[in-house]
C-alpha cells in the first residue's frame, strides 16, 4: 500500500489496509492470550498441588489423625469425617428449605406484594454477602446466643447451609421455571389441586435441576474455610465427633489452613495432600452433577 | 379493521333486527336459541343437529366479563350452552374465545391478574360463587388444550393421574382401558402402556390428552383449538371422536377452522374483536349465537356473515 | 369426601362447594409452610444485622467512633499503650488488595469474555466455559496455598526476582485476581452475549472491522452489564478471607508497597476469632465492628451492582 495514496481513498479501503488487517489478527490473539493465561494458571496450580501432595498420600494419611509434632504420622481422618458430616447435615438443611423457598417464589408468590419482592431482593443480596460475615452470624446465633449449640458440627453445618442457601434457591427457581406451564394447566384441568400439581408434576420435572443446584451449593460449602474459623472448628482434632451436637469437630479446609500456616515444609506437604483429597471430593460432586444433568434432564 | 371500528352502531342494529328488544346480548342469544326450534320443523330431517327444547342447559352464562390486569378481554357475554351437544366458539384471533372457554372451568384462576364479573351457572350453580371450589369445578369440567400437553410419564400414568389425584375408587387398569377406549386410542397403545407418552405422534398425544380428561368421568369437555397443531388425518380422528363423545358429554370447542365448526358442531357462537377507539385496546364480544346451520347459512348479523363467508378473517 | 361421592357425571346439581374439606385446609397449610421457608432468608439477613449491630454498639461504648473511623493505627491485640483502634489501615489494606486483584482480573477476565462471546466457536466455548467454571470452583484455601507456596517463592522471588516478604500484598493480590477472573469472565460474557446481533450486523454493514465492532459497538452496548460484573467481582475480593490470611500476612498496613505484608478486614476477623481471646473483651468485639464495616461496604457494592444489572436489563430484555 503506497504512502502517496489520497487520505480519502485510504479511508474507503481502511478495512483492508495492512494495519487494520494486522489488528484483525492481533486483537483476537491478545484475547486468546487472556484465556490461555487463565487455563495455564489452573494447570500450574493443579500440577503444583499434585507434585507437593502426591508423596504424602497413603492409607495412613487418610486414616490417621493430625499431629502437631510428627508430620509423618499425621492424617486427615477427623477432618475428612468432619467435612462429610458437615456436608450431610448441610444437605439435610438446604434441600427442603431451598426447594420450598424456590417453590414458594415460583408457584405461589404474587409479585405485586412488597414482601415477596423483598424476599427476592434479599436473596440476591445474601448471595453476595462475604462468607466471613456468615461466620459471625453462626457464632452469634448458633454457637452462642439463642441456640447455644456450641462449637459443634450442627452449628457449622447450619452456618454453611445459610451461606449456600441462595445458590439452591436461585438454581431451583430456574429448574421450576423450566417446567412448561402447559404441564401445570393440564394437571389443574384434571381437578388436581395446586399442591398436587406441584408435587406430582412440577417437582419431578424440576428435580434434576434442583439436584444440580444442591450439588453446586455443596461444592461451594465443602471448600469454605472462613465461616468455620469463626464458628470455631478445631484445627487439630485428635478424634472424630461422636455426634452432631456435643463434640468439637474439624474439617478439611480448616486442617489445610492449619498445615499451610505451619512454617515446616513437611506440614505444607500434608496441606497439599489434604487439598488433593478435597479436590477429589469436589470432582466427584461435579461428576455427579454432570451425570444427573445428562441422564435425567427432561427435554420439553 | 373498518368493520370492527363500526361495531357499536351495528351492534345495536343487530339487536333491533333480532327483535329482542333493549335487553343485553344474552336475551338476544336466548331468543336465538328458542326461535331456532321454531324454524326447525320447516327444515325437517336435520333434527339430530338441532337442540331440542327439552334439552336443559349445562351452562347459563350471564353478563360474563373477563379482565386481565384491569384490561378488558371478554365483555358482556350471555348465552346458554346445551347439554350433550357440541358448541363451537368461532371468531378471529384475539377475540377472547380462549379466555371465554377458560372461564367455564375457572382455568383463568391460574392467571393472578385475571378478574371475572357476571356469572356462569353450571347446572344452575354459579361457578364464581364464593363457596365454590375451583378444583371441584375442574374435575367435572375437563379441558383439552391447543398444544398436546402429555405429562412426561408413561401413557398409563398419564391417564391414571386424574383418577389418582381425585382419589377415585375402582380398578385402575379398567379405568385406564375405558378412558383409552373412549379416546379411540386403546388399540394403538394397548401394548405399550408403560412407554413414555412423549414417544407418541402429535395426534396420538392429543387423543391421549382427551382420554386423560375423560378418565375422571367429567360431564363437560372443553376443547381449546384441539386440532390446530395437528395434521389433517389426526384432525379427522379427533373430529370423529367428538361425534362419539357427544353421546355422553357436553362439548365446547374453540376453533379457528370454520369448516371444522360447521362439520362438528350443533351450536355456534361467533365472537368478534372490538377496538376501543380511545385506547386502541382490543377485546372480544359475542355477536351471534345460534344453531350452527343457521350461523353458517343464514346469519342474522352482518359481521358473522362477513366472517363465515370469508370476507373478513 | 362428600364432594367426590357426588362426582357422578351429569348430576342435576353437583356439589361444588369448598367447605372446610381436609384437602383445602391442607393446601393452605402447605402454602404457609413454604412461606415460612422463604422467610428463613429474611431471618438470615435480620440475624446478620442483629448479630453485627448488637456487639458493634457494645464496641463503640468502649472505643470512640471517630477514633475507630479516622485512626491510622490498627493494633487492637497489642498490649498496653500500643493498643489502637484506627480501622483505616484495614480498610485501605482491603481496598489495596482488591485493587491488585482487579488489575489482574479485569483485563484478563474481559479479554476472556470478549473472546468467548465474539470469537470462540461453539466447540471452543464448550471447552473454555467448563475450564472457567473449574477455576471458579477452586476453594480459596487452595488459592491461598498456591499463593504462599508457588506465587511468592517461585514466581515473584524466583522468576521475577522481586524481593518480597514471605507474606506480601502482591502474592495475595495475584491470587485474588485468579479468584475473581472467572467471575468477571463469566458475567461479562453473559452481558456481551445479550447484546442483540442486529447491532453487530448494523456495524458490519457500515464496513467496520471486527475489532472495531467489538470495541466500539458491542462493548459500549454491554457496558452497564460489564460494570455490574466488575462491581460484583470487587465485592468478592473485598470479602475474601483465606487467601489474604494465608498469603497476605497479619499486619494492618496503611502503606502502598506491594512487597510488604498487608491484611484485610475479613482476614483480621478470622485471625482474631481463632485467637485465644476472652469473649466480650474489647479485642473480641473488634470482630463485630470490623464485620459491620465489611458488611456495609459489600452491601453498598451489591446495591450498585444490582442497579447496573437493572439498567442493563431494561435496555435489552
Amino acid at each position: 500500500m503506497s504512502v502517496a495514496e489520497a487520505p480519502a481513498a485510504r479511508a474507503v479501503v481502511r478495512g483492508s489496509s495492512s494495519g487494520a488487517r494486522l489488528r484483525e489478527i492481533l486483537f483476537p490473539a491478545a484475547l486468546l492470550l487472556c484465556i490461555g493465561f487463565a487455563m495455564l494458571t489452573l494447570v500450574v496450580l493443579l500440577v503444583d498441588v499434585a507434585v507437593d501432595g502426591i508423596p504424602v498420600l497413603s492409607g495412613e494419611f487418610i486414616t490417621g489423625f493430625p499431629s502437631q509434632i510428627f508430620p509423618e504420622r499425621s492424617g486427615i481422618q477427623s477432618a475428612l469425617v468432619g467435612t462429610l458430616l458437615l456436608m450431610a447435615v448441610c444437605a439435610v438443611f438446604i434441600v427442603p428449605v431451598g426447594t420450598a423457598t424456590a417453590i414458594y417464589l415460583e408457584e405461589y408468590a404474587d409479585n405485586n406484594r412488597w414482601w415477596n419482592r423483598l424476599i427476592e431482593v434479599n436473596i440476591q443480596n445474601l448471595a453476595a454477602v462475604p462468607s466471613i460475615v456468615y461466620g459471625i452470624l453462626g457464632l452469634a446465633f448458633l454457637v452462642r446466643g439463642p441456640l447455644e449449640l456450641g462449637r459443634v458440627v450442627l452449628a457449622g453445618a447450619l452456618t454453611l447451609g445459610l451461606l449456600v442457601l441462595p445458590v439452591v434457591i436461585i438454581v431451583g427457581r430456574e429448574a421450576i421455571r423450566a417446567v412448561p406451564s402447559s404441564i401445570r394447566e393440564g394437571s389443574m384441568a384434571l381437578g388436581a389441586t395446586q399442591w398436587q400439581t406441584i408435587w406430582k408434576q412440577v417437582l419431578p420435572g424440576a428435580l434434576p435441576g434442583i439436584a444440580t443446584g444442591v450439588i453446586l451449593a455443596l461444592s461451594r460449602a465443602i471448600g469454605e474455610t472462613a465461616p468455620l474459623i469463626v464458628v470455631g472448628a478445631a484445627s487439630f482434632a485428635r478424634f472424630n465427633p461422636n455426634d452432631l451436637t456435643s463434640d468439637p469437630f474439624s474439617a478439611l479446609p480448616i486442617q489445610i489452613l492449619a498445615w499451610v500456616q505451619d512454617p515446616q515444609d513437611e506440614f505444607r506437604a500434608l496441606a497439599a495432600g489434604a487439598i488433593l483429597v478435597l479436590l477429589f471430593l469436589l470432582l466427584l460432586m461435579n461428576a455427579g452433577a454432570i451425570y444427573l444433568r445428562n441422564r435425567f434432564e427432561q427435554k420439553w | 379493521m373498518k368493520q370492527v371500528t363500526e361495531r357499536p352502531e351495528s351492534s345495536s342494529e343487530a339487536r333491533s333486527a333480532a327483535g329482542a328488544g333493549p335487553g343485553p346480548a344474552g336475551t338476544q342469544a336466548h331468543n336465538g336459541r328458542t326461535t331456532g326450534p321454531g324454524t326447525a320443523p320447516a327444515a325437517t330431517g336435520a333434527a339430530t343437529t338441532k337442540p331440542s327444547v327439552d334439552t336443559p342447559p349445562v351452562f347459563e352464562i350471564e353478563k360474563l366479563t373477563v379482565r386481565y390486569g384491569g384490561k378488558l378481554a371478554v365483555h358482556d357475554v350471555s348465552f346458554d350452552i346445551t347439554e350433550k351437544r357440541i358448541t363451537a366458539l368461532i371468531g378471529a384471533s384475539g377475540c377472547g374465545k380462549s379466555t371465554f372457554i377458560r372461564s367455564l372451568n375457572r382455568m383463568n384462576d391460574l392467571i393472578p391478574s385475571a378478574t371475572v364479573e357476571g356469572s356462569v351457572r353450571y347446572h344452575g350453580q354459579n361457578l364464581y360463587a364464593s363457596e365454590v371450589d375451583a378444583v371441584q369445578v375442574r374435575k367435572r369440567i375437563g379441558m383439552v388444550f391447543q398444544k398436546p400437553n402429555p405429562f412426561p410419564k408413561s401413557i398409563y400414568d398419564n391417564i391414571a393421574f386424574g383418577p389418582r389425584v381425585l382419589g377415585m375408587d375402582g380398578n385402575m387398569d379398567e379405568m385406564v382401558e375405558r378412558a383409552l377406549r373412549r379416546g379411540a386410542l386403546w388399540d394403538e397403545v394397548k401394548d405399550r402402556l408403560k412407554t413414555n407418552a412423549f414417544g407418541m405422534s402429535g395426534g396420538q398425544q392429543q387423543r391421549l390428552c382427551i382420554a386423560r380428561a375423560l378418565a375422571t368421568d367429567p360431564d363437560v369437555l372443553l376443547m381449546d383449538e384441539p386440532a390446530s397443531a395437528l395434521d389433517p388425518i389426526s384432525t379427522g380422528h379427533i373430529e370423529d371422536l367428538m361425534f362419539e363423545l357427544k353421546e355422553r358429554y357436553s362439548i365446547v370447542i374453540v376453533t379457528h377452522n370454520m369448516q371444522q365448526a360447521a362439520r362438528v358442531s350443533d351450536m355456534t357462537a361467533f365472537f368478534t374483536v372490538v377496538v376501543d377507539e380511545a385506547s386502541g385496546h382490543r377485546h372480544g364480544e359475542v355477536v351471534e349465537y345460534d344453531e350452527t346451520e343457521k350461523v353458517f347459512t343464514n346469519p342474522s348479523d352482518e359481521r358473522t356473515e362477513a366472517y363465515v363467508t370469508g370476507r373478513v378473517g | 369426601m362428600e364432594a367426590s361421592s357426588t362426582a357422578a357425571a351429569g348430576g342435576p346439581r353437583p356439589n361444588l362447594s369448598r367447605g372446610r374439606t381436609p384437602r383445602s385446609v391442607g393446601e393452605s397449610i402447605i402454602k404457609a409452610l413454604l412461606f415460612v421457608a422463604a422467610l428463613i432468608s429474611i431471618a438470615t439477613t435480620v440475624g446478620i444485622v442483629v448479630s453485627l449491630l448488637a456487639e458493634t454498639i457494645e464496641f463503640f461504648s468502649q472505643v470512640g467512633i471517630l477514633e475507630y473511623l479516622l485512626g491510622t493505627k490498627w493494633t487492637p491485640l497489642a498490649g498496653g499503650d500500643q493498643k489502637s483502634f484506627g480501622v483505616l489501615p484495614l480498610i485501605s489494606g482491603t481496598l489495596y488488595l482488591t485493587a491488585l486483584g482487579l488489575i489482574v482480573a479485569v483485563p484478563l477476565g474481559l479479554g476472556s469474555a470478549i473472546y468467548l462471546a465474539e470469537y470462540a466457536s461453539p466447540r471452543a466455548r464448550r471447552i473454555i466455559k467448563p475450564v472457567l467454571e473449574l477455576l471458579a470452583g477452586i476453594p480459596t484455601i487452595v488459592l491461598g496455598y498456591f499463593a504462599l507456596t508457588f506465587i511468592t517463592p517461585v514466581v515473584l522471588q524466583g522468576i521475577f526476582g522481586i524481593e518480597v516478604l514471605i507474606f506480601n500484598a502482591l502474592s495475595a493480590g495475584l491470587a485474588l485476581g485468579v479468584l475473581i477472573l472467572p467471575v468477571v469472565a463469566t458475567l461479562a460474557d453473559d452481558a456481551l452475549r445479550s447484546v442483540p446481533s442486529s447491532l453487530r450486523e448494523g456495524a458490519f454493514g457500515l464496513g467496520a472491522s471486527k475489532p472495531q465492532v467489538v470495541l466500539r459497538v458491542v462493548f459500549p452496548a454491554a457496558l452497564s452489564g460489564i460494570v455490574a460484573a466488575l462491581v460484583l467481582a470487587a465485592s468478592r475480593a473485598i470479602g475474601e478471607t483465606v487467601i489474604v490470611l494465608v498469603a497476605g500476612g497479619a499486619s494492618a498496613n496503611l502503606g502502598i508497597d506491594p512487597r510488604e505484608s498487608f491484611q484485610n478486614m475479613a482476614a483480621f476477623i478470622a485471625q482474631t476469632a481463632r485467637g485465644d481471646i476472652a469473649a466480650q473483651s474489647v479485642e473480641f468485639l473488634t470482630i463485630f465492628a470490623v464485620g459491620t464495616t465489611l458488611f456495609v461496604m459489600t452491601l453498598i457494592l451489591n446495591a450498585i451492582s444490582i442497579r447496573f444489572v437493572r439498567r442493563f436489563q431494561q435496555v435489552y430484555e
